[in-house]
């Protein structure tokens, strides 16, 4: 990290106007991209789904995606610009020049090859080292490098005999082993645990310091760019917003998209509201004129909607693209809203788990469970994924029936399966879903889809229609929403959608399982935002499921912290993430990455 | 054994709006390529000509119109057949009777083996697998056979020949239903209409069923090329509703013998059963390259 700032200063990779474009359609999907990186510097690429990133990090390969070409621009590596090269003479350049390390390990390893078998594939591929002594010797050297084991017995090992850290590791390994310049890195380490996250960020690190290799990390995780890039580059709608060093930008950021990014990022100090941006981004094709922030940006102005404002610099190496940044920047940083009032809950438990055990097939993977939730009470539970979590989560809904122990909503016992239970119970306890790309039936309008729990539990007619519309309005989705399709929305609104069909029967209980790790950040703070007002507004007790630390924060007074099927620590959300007394969650927080680590 | 469903999924907008197509836009898109107009043509054609051919037929079926197998004349176009009964006429009169019994034979196996494959694929316990093995059961038997033996025992009534062709169907689609449905069932939104109690029945008809839509629209054209062809051969066969009714598979049967002296009476319901399969394969395999997006982007095919 520091080593390079002696090294004269000339970037080996120049990214130079980059313009992608849908085949045949002129509508581009990134356009006047240009960035430079050093040799052994990591730069962070952060973007929301659809803002073009990842084209851009495969476009730095040469490569383009089906349905994308790359139009214009050149990709410096040491002076041969990649672009510039025929397919054939690009080709003996991946893997020794640039690598990939591609978001799903298990996807990019062949799983029928021994591990050792196919890291010496990737040295022969390249000629790499004259004997295959030599290169045995490189693919151990490969292996400790990324702190993998490297005798034989564990390189006779095959993928899927790895955890998914360990597969991450062994693709690290692939991508370093010819030593190349470049190594862009696509999300990494999207699906891993936080520990298992910050032992991979740390291998990316050292790796690329030592080896004086530059690297492309993108991703849509703020705060892990924010822990493990020198310099950070914005993405939205196909363009750069904002490039510069990563303290300046999460402390000091000029674009008022950036601002309301960093404002989105749930933190660990402090209990405070996130505030999601309203409005969503331009998708290629309808993109406008002026700025593509324009719509959804506090200060814009007439200028803003003419054209195009250029990325310029506002200091040493910190580049905007916006007309007002001195402005923006000179107004305080919208760290996410007021903070919270916390309350300490109060009352007779609404809903109380006691002594739960469940298990699938005879293994039990939920160990003596007791939880009790007061009313209008948020209780966050945290864990990682395997840790039971969404077990318990769906043992309450009623969707998990091998379990033994007892569940009591109201003072009424629940037995396993909600087909069973009675009515009213089933009215009163409702379940929000991880992924709202599956949780709505594609072939249902969104009426319909808010519909169904009152037609299940016998409501019809004009008092029906007056709780959808009013539901609607209160997820903010417009009349126009009701006669469309799930595919026809964000994710973000199908979340709304799914919150309003599990709020339109009016219940007193809400679980919410993951409800944002299929979400943006920005959309994520929207979600909380919303679930959040509506959990005060209508009294509800809910029970939010999470592997997220730091969103603890933002909407939970009381959190459960939950370890291979125990519940581990419970306790008032301050005492538990600022004072830890097991020494799981200890871990836990010690490796969730957040902003804080820069700002300080 | 650790059911893990809380690993963080980047939404990729893109790849999932391939994954889930309305069957309407489906049929549309089918429309678009030219395999699936032809068969249209084709299928329209000799539903037309089967439905409405006996009001144009010059002769009774049964009346005789000349010496047996006699060349086309005036009063026999297509000359007379191995009773001297006019050709033409039987042809127009031949097709009512396949056409009906293909479709009844194949709505009764679609309904049914769909109810089965959405029944076993949505129980997954011991329900899947009797349901199942029964299929298999089934299936083991060459569809012919089956059919075959059925009216061997009680005779060639019309709702044996359909419910015998309907049952040989059957396993057929109960596979395809449920393979296309297993998917489905694992999808949070039937574990949300779990939670809220939906009853089961209407988990099966409205949050499996219009998922399934398109590859049950492809089996439904496929099923009715194997039940026109079934149906024709039992008749051939001698299995028809009455010996002397006119039918095309039966036509073929008594005519063949005189095939090199008066092949009309062969050739018209050879002609015409060949078409009309070859229509409703077309529109089959439009139907499956509309749902797979195959062609898409492409305005003929």
């Amino acid at each position: 990290m520091t080593d390079d700032r002696t090294a004269p200063d000339v970037p080996s990779i120049v990214v130079a106007g980059l313009r992608i474009e849908l085949t045949g359609s002129g509508r581009d999907v990134v356009d006047d991209v240009s960035f430079t990186i050093h040799p052994g510097q990591v730069m962070g690429l952060v973007g929301e789904s659809g803002s073009g990133k990842t084209t851009v990090g495969l476009a730095l390969l040469g490569h383009a995606r089906r349905g994308v070409e790359i139009v214009a621009g050149s990709v410096r590596i040491d002076d041969v610009d990649v672009l510039a090269l025929s397919e054939e003479q690009r080709r003996p350049l991946r893997g020794r020049v640039v690598s990939y390390v591609p978001q799903d390990p298990a996807a990019a390893l062949n799983p029928a090859l021994r591990i050792g078998t196919q890291l010496l594939e990737v040295l022969e591929a390249h000629d790499f080292g004259k004997s295959s002594a030599e290169r045995s010797e490189r693919v151990a050297e490969m292996m400790r490098e990324v702190a993998l084991p490297d005798d034989p017995k564990y390189l006779h090992r095959y993928p899927h005999e790895l955890s998914g850290g360990q597969q991450q590791r062994v693709g690290l390994a692939m991508a370093f082993a010819c030593r190349p310049r470049l190594i862009v890195l696509d999300e990494p380490t999207t699906g891993l645990d936080v520990t298992t996250q910050a032992h991979v960020l740390n291998t990316v690190r050292d790796l690329a310091g030592a080896h004086r290799v530059a690297a492309l990390y993108v991703s849509h995780d703020l705060a892990v760019v924010s822990t493990l890039a020198e310099r950070v580059a914005v993405m939205y709608a196909g363009r750069l917003v904002e490039v510069g060093e990563s303290s300046e930008l999460f402390a000091n950021a000029a674009h008022p998209y950036t601002r309301r990014l960093v404002g989105a990022i749930p933190r660990l100090a402090g209990s405070r509201e996130l505030i999601g941006i309203p409005g969503r981004a331009p998708s290629p094709g309808s993109r406008p004129r002026g700025c593509a922030f324009e719509s959804r940006c506090a200060f814009v102005e007439d200028a803003c909607r003419l054209e195009l404002p250029p990325l310029r610099a506002l200091d040493d190496d910190h580049m905007v693209r916006c007309l007002r940044a001195e402005e923006v920047r000179a107004h305080p940083m919208p760290f996410a809203g007021e903070a919270m009032a916390v309350s300490t809950p109060h009352g007779e438990s609404v809903l109380s788990v006691q002594q739960m055990s469940a298990g699938y097939r005879g293994v039990t993977v939920l160990h003596d469970i007791n939880l009790d939730l007061a009313p209008s009470e948020c209780l966050a539970l945290v864990g990682e994924s395997g840790s039971g979590k969404t077990t318990l989560a769906r043992s309450i809904a009623g969707l998990h029936a091998e379990r033994s122990g007892r569940i009591v909503l109201h003072g009424e016992e629940l037995v396993e399966l909600a087909r069973h239970r009675s009515r009213e119970s089933r009215r009163r306890l409702q379940y929000i879903f991880q992924n709202p790309y599956g949780s709505l039936n594609p072939r249902r309008t969104i009426d319909q889809i808010v519909r169904q729990p009152l037609e299940v539990f016998g409501i019809g007619g004009s008092e029906a229609n007056a709780r959808v519309d009013e539901m609607l309005e209160r997820v903010s989705l417009t009349a126009a929403y009701a006669s469309r399709y799930p595919d026809q929305l964000s994710g973000g609104e199908r979340q709304r959608v799914a919150i309003a069909r599990a709020l339109v029967s009016r219940p007193d209980v809400l679980i919410c399982d993951e409800v944002t790790s299929a979400l943006d950040v920005s959309v994520q703070a929207a979600i909380v935002e919303l679930l959040g007002e509506l959990q005060k507004s209508l009294d509800l007790a809910m029970l939010f499921v999470t592997h997220n630390l730091p969103l603890v924060r933002s909407i939970a007074q009381r959190v459960a912290v939950m370890s291979a099927g125990r519940i581990v620590e419970l306790g008032a959300v301050d005492s538990v993430l600022l004072e830890p007394s097991d020494d799981y969650t200890k871990r836990l927080l010690a490796d969730t990455p957040s902003l804080e680590a820069v700002q300080s | 054994m650790s059911v893990v469903t809380d690993i963080a999924i980047t939404p990729e907008p893109e790849s999932l709006t391939t994954t889930s197509r309305r069957s309407g836009s489906v049929l549309r898109d089918a429309l678009r390529l030219w395999r699936t107009r032809i068969g249209l043509v084709l299928v329209l054609g000799l539903t037309l000509l089967a439905g409405a051919g006996p009001f144009f037929a010059p002769h009774s079926p049964t009346d005789f119109a000349g010496p047996p197998f006699s060349n086309p004349s005036s009063a026999a176009r297509f000359g007379t057949d191995y009773l001297g009964q006019d050709v033409l006429s039987r042809f127009l009169w031949g097709g009512r009777e396949i056409l009906v019994m293909a479709v009844l034979a194949t709505a009764f196996g679609i309904i049914l083996g769909a109810i089965v494959g959405l029944l076993a694929a949505y129980s997954r316990n011991w329900l899947d697998d009797v349901l199942m093995r029964g299929m298999d059961v089934i299936l083991a038997f060459p569809q012919i056979m089956l059919a075959l033996v059925a009216i061997a025992t009680v005779g060639p009534k019309p709702w044996l020949i359909v419910l015998a062709v309907g049952l040989t169907t059957l396993p057929r689609v109960a596979r395809v239903t449920r393979g296309a449905a297993q998917p489905i069932v694992a999808r949070d939104f039937v574990a949300s209409a779990e939670a809220l109690g939906v009853p089961r029945i209407r988990i099966l008809g409205r949050e499996l069923l219009p998922n399934i839509l398109s590859p049950l629209m492809v089996e439904v054209s496929l099923r009715l090329t194997y039940s026109i062809g079934l149906i024709a051969g039992l008749a051939f066969l001698g299995f028809a509703t009455s010996t002397n009714g006119a039918n095309w598979g039966t036509m073929i049967n008594q005519n063949r013998v005189a095939v090199q002296a008066q092949p009309w009476g062969v050739v018209l319901p050879v002609i015409a059963i060949a078409l009309l399969t070859i229509g409703t394969g077309l529109v089959g395999d439009g139907i499956s390259r509309a749902a797979a997006g195959i062609d898409r982007g492409r305005s003929t095919g």
